[in-house]
């Protein structure tokens, strides 16, 4: 059966503010910056964007304000997703079939938060009340989304074998590239005894297996493939996606979520998305050139790179030694340094690198030749995922 | 027992009887009556044959530890004078997929083991609330 969403559209503009700690501005201000950014990056005039996308878990500021404050003429297609880091992969998707369809031309795809100094969506810093399935884990002291990810790395460890060096090689690929993009946040590098030696958090997760919080904000500009063509750069397709997951997914509640049901804490969504995701692509893993991963923990990029078909069930922590996923090795991944270095703009900042590569616009840390790139969003037990090409 | 500060569950028609019957120091699970499936945290409906029928079902209590983590900083500050504290989640002897998180007692967070057995107990925290909790069993 043929597909109608394969290579109907592109990423055209990307635009970007400082990432930081305190940005003193507003969420929509952050916003406005970012997507005006974009449009100009696309060759676009704002008043050719019809279309505006964001997704948010109550941290942010709604489309029709943004499409408001930029002024735009009419809007034609609007959507707020609520969600976490499944989302930003899932949004562009959006924003390609509402373009694909003929729902609206050109959509700006944004996600702005202030995760540090406003509200911080790991947990900390707010106390929400035990109701629902939180009734069952915060009397406990499960009160953060790192210790939902700590049961599954634990569990991973106990079936495979993975060990905290394994972690440790992730975070140092990620502040190697960090080092090399001037959006990063934290841009020294550091050593595994630097790893082994930070403090401790929720074991197995020690200060540097854990993202950064950051107040920002990214954006993307999706149109047709026919419009890309006459544009500014050199259009970066929308080759497939994916979203979604096995039985028994969780959602997000206000604080953590104990994904309590999920039939395997060793598997996780891009089990499930990866064939999809492939299949519609019509390409193999071993297609890809670079992959930017949803890393909230060093422990994600293991196991996507299992589940995703890089290597084997069980074999994420080996395949990350040895400079294997660093710029220059077999998979180089997470090349502006993802959210352990660049900063936590939930996953649409990997979605930003992933079409600076494919442009061959990322300088110092330019994969040579990418022609294609995967960027994922995770929510454990359900995800979404972009191939792109160039 | 008076002094008790931290975070108390809030119950709800579908949690109510778990709760109840913690005070009764008993560890019930809700059941389908149709196809028999346990399910935690409680549902609505069963996810296998779609029943909104569900009954409460007295478990023996008894599993292993299927993973857990060590919270060396907190980030609730209720729990911080308690670090390092372990939340273990023990798969139940009944069903596989019968998951249920918990503090450990009488066992130091580093010597936790996967598979380890364990079994319930209950800790009367105030006269409206009894926590399950596990600790390392025998048997």
């Amino acid at each position: 059966m043929g597909t109608t969403f394969k290579d109907r559209t592109a990423i055209v503009g990307i635009g970007w503010t400082e990432y930081s700690r305190a940005s003193g501005k507003s969420t929509l201000h952050l916003a406005d910056e970012a997507c005006k950014k974009a449009i100009e990056d696309s060759g676009l005039r704002v008043r050719d964007i019809d279309g505006v996308v964001t997704f948010n878990v109550n941290d942010s500021v709604s489309p029709q304000w943004v499409a408001a404050s930029l002024g735009l003429p009419e809007l034609r297609y609007h959507l707020e997703r609520w969600g976490g880091g499944t989302s930003a992969p899932a949004m562009v998707a959006d924003a390609a079939m509402a373009v694909a369809c003929g729902l609206a031309d050109n959509v700006v795809v944004f996600r702005s938060m202030n995760g540090r100094s406003g509200r911080r969506p790991g947990g900390s810093g707010e106390h929400p009340a035990p109701r629902g399935e939180d009734q069952f884990l915060i009397p406990y002291g499960w009160t953060s989304f790192v210790h939902a990810c700590a049961i599954f790395a634990r569990r991973h460890m106990v079936l495979y074998g993975t060990r905290p060096e394994h972690f440790g090689a992730v975070t140092i690929a990620a502040r190697k590239h960090g080092a090399l993009n001037e959006r990063a946040q934290l841009r020294k590098p550091i050593t595994m005894q630097d790893y082994l030696n930070s403090r401790m958090v929720a074991d197995p997760f020690r200060l540097l297996d854990i993202c950064l919080e950051t107040d920002g904000a990214c954006a993307v500009v999706v149109t047709s493939a026919e419009r890309a063509r006459n544009l500014k750069h050199r259009p970066v397709y929308i080759m497939a996606a994916a979203m979604g997951g096995g039985p028994k997914v969780s959602g997000f509640s206000p604080n953590t979520a104990g994904f309590l049901r999920t039939p395997s804490h060793g598997d996780t969504y891009a089990k499930y998305v990866a064939p999809h995701l492939f299949g519609m692509a019509g390409i193999a893993p071993k297609d890809v050139d670079v992959a930017e991963l949803y890393d909230e923990m060093t422990f994600a990029t293991i196991f996507q790179l299992e589940d995703y078909g890089f290597c084997k069930k069980g074999e994420g922590g080996p395949f990350v030694e040895g400079g294997r996923i660093e710029l220059g090795g077999e998979l180089p991944v997470n090349t502006h340094g993802g959210f352990l270095s660049e900063g936590y703009i939930h996953g649409l900042n990997h979605v930003v690198e992933a079409v600076q590569q494919l442009r061959g616009e990322a300088g110092l840390r330019q994969v040579k030749d990418a022609e294609i790139a995967l960027s994922t969003g995770v929510g454990l037990t359900v995800g979404g995922a972009l191939l792109l090409r160039r | 027992m008076a002094d008790y500060r931290k975070p108390l569950p809030i119950p709800d028609q579908y949690t109510q009887g778990y709760w109840d019957a913690a005070r009764r120091h008993e560890l019930v699970m809700q059941w389908c009556p149709h196809c028999g499936v346990y399910m935690f945290p409680p549902d609505p409906m069963c996810p296998g044959c779609n029943s909104l029928d569900r009954e409460w079902k007295k478990v023996g209590g008894r599993g292993r530890v299927y993973s857990w983590f060590v919270v060396h900083y907190a980030t609730h500050p209720d729990f911080a004078g308690d670090v390092p504290y372990a939340v273990v989640l023990v798969q139940l002897d009944e069903q596989e997929d019968l998951r249920v998180p918990g503090n450990i007692v009488g066992c130091r967070p580093e010597d936790i083991e996967a598979g380890m057995k364990v079994e319930v107990v209950f800790e009367d925290v105030t006269p409206e609330f009894t926590l399950p909790r596990w600790r390392p069993s025998e048997e």
